[in-house]
């Protein structure tokens, strides 16, 4: 029999994670799905009502989001217009009305859609243990099978038209991700200065695509511009072959898409 | 042991007693013996259970039932007042938009939270609408034209 332990406060909750077997709940679409799988590695569920892990604090270019604020918040919300393409791109509107930014974090590949437009944001995330200290999400992300309580995502808020946002899936309109890539292009005087990319489904987390950023550093974003960056877009992938795409295809059609993207051009 | 916990169920107090873990598709099944919404994959994906909780479209395989305590739950049972069927019921019957059946319920209830906050959608807000809702039958046109024509009825209520 599982145990479900509701606690007032987020600090309770993380205290109640510690005991063996324990998960914590937010929107429930990857614990009651294992539940529903007879996984039997889960002896409690740990949900909070603490009114923080749902709120949405912005002061100036700081942004501050519980960590159970769901798809369906994000997109609702008129100031975090930057987050919209990758919040509306995560399943349909029951799945947006419970699926959380911080489940999504912990969302296995090729899950992880959300997640992968934070990392290429540079989010950080608040995590309690003992107290309450910020990791960057790359941090996280190396750790997450082992990872503390998430109580808060932080980002600084960027211009939406600097930030784009793919993901490729069959199925459409929606559809789980042969891959999905976040770019974070910020230029000056027509030259990329600062690029974040990541890649979600490419890896067994969303990864940062170092290689591809220092190969943009510089370069305006036109074909001879972009054409080191292709070169080097697999560097530090490893994506899986599953029962929506194979490693081999993964691998052929990501310069394709990155291209697309790098360049503005449609699907 | 067992949990307490209230809610309204289609206009009507329910009290269960539910075991740790289960879902509000199993507590609607299995307790209340509302068989309106189905069982089908488990993980989200099909969008058979999806019920209205407060309004909004969710999946009841994936709902917590504590975490509809004192809230409400709208399934397909509730949708006609007495022999009067709700418009999307008479449209589905007339356009042929159900074949086996076994989507229905889900996508009667994901149209129903479309067309409670927008009467007049258009086509492409009706496929996103029941974009988590798979159906293997119809090939969806006959579901979407049937929404389409659902809101040109009234009411909806």
């Amino acid at each position: 029999m599982i145990a479900v332990r509701t606690a007032p406060t987020l600090a309770e909750a993380a205290s109640l994670l510690r005991e063996r077997g324990a998960h914590f709940l937010a929107g429930g679409t990857l614990v009651m799905r294992a539940v529903n799988e007879g996984d039997t590695g889960i002896a409690s569920i740990v949900r909070t009502t603490d009114r923080a892990f749902t709120e949405i604090r912005i002061a100036g270019n700081r942004i501050e989001i519980g960590a159970g604020v769901t798809m369906a918040r994000i997109l609702a919300h008129r100031d975090l217009a930057m987050l919209h393409p990758a919040a509306r791109l995560i399943g349909g509107p029951a799945v947006r009305n419970a699926a959380t930014v911080g489940g999504n974090l912990f969302a296995p590949t090729p899950y992880g859609d959300f997640a992968t437009a934070l990392l290429a944001l540079d989010a950080r995330v608040i995590v309690l243990e003992g107290g309450a200290r910020e990791l960057t999400l790359t941090e996280l992300l190396a750790m997450r099978d082992r990872a503390p309580l998430v109580s808060t995502i932080v980002l600084n808020r960027v211009a939406a038209e600097a930030f784009r946002f793919r993901k490729v899936s069959r199925v459409k309109p929606k559809g789980i991700s042969v891959l999905s890539i976040a770019a974070w292009l910020p230029t000056s005087a027509g030259r990329v200065a600062g690029a974040r990319i990541a890649y979600g489904a490419m890896a067994p987390t969303p990864v940062r695509a170092a290689a591809v950023e220092r190969a943009l550093e510089g370069r305006s974003l036109d074909a001879a511009g972009i054409a080191e960056a292709l070169r080097v877009a697999h560097e530090g992938t490893s994506p899986a072959s599953d029962a929506i795409a194979s490693e081999w295809y993964r691998r052929e059609v990501l310069p394709a898409h990155l291209r697309r993207l790098l360049l503005g051009e449609p699907r | 042991m067992k949990t307490p916990v209230q809610f309204r169920c289609n206009g009507s107090p329910a009290a269960v007693f539910v075991d740790g873990g289960e879902s509000l598709l199993t507590t609607l099944r299995e307790r209340i013996g509302d068989h309106a919404p189905k069982f089908g994959c488990g993980q989200g994906t099909c969008g058979t259970c999806t019920v209205l909780i407060d309004g909004a479209p969710h999946l009841a395989c994936l709902t917590l039932t504590e975490i509809v305590a004192d809230r409400d739950v709208q399934t397909t049972s509730g949708l006609k007042r007495g022999p009067a069927l709700h418009p999307l019921q008479t449209a589905f019957m007339e356009g042929f938009a159900a074949q086996c059946g076994y989507c229905t319920p889900g996508m009667l209830m994901a149209a129903k939270a479309l067309l409670d906050r927008n009467a007049s959608p258009s086509r492409e807000e009706v496929v996103e609408a029941i974009s988590g809702n798979i159906c293997r039958c119809t090939g969806y046109e006959p579901i979407i034209d049937a929404v389409l024509v659902a809101s040109r009825m009234r009411p909806h209520a």
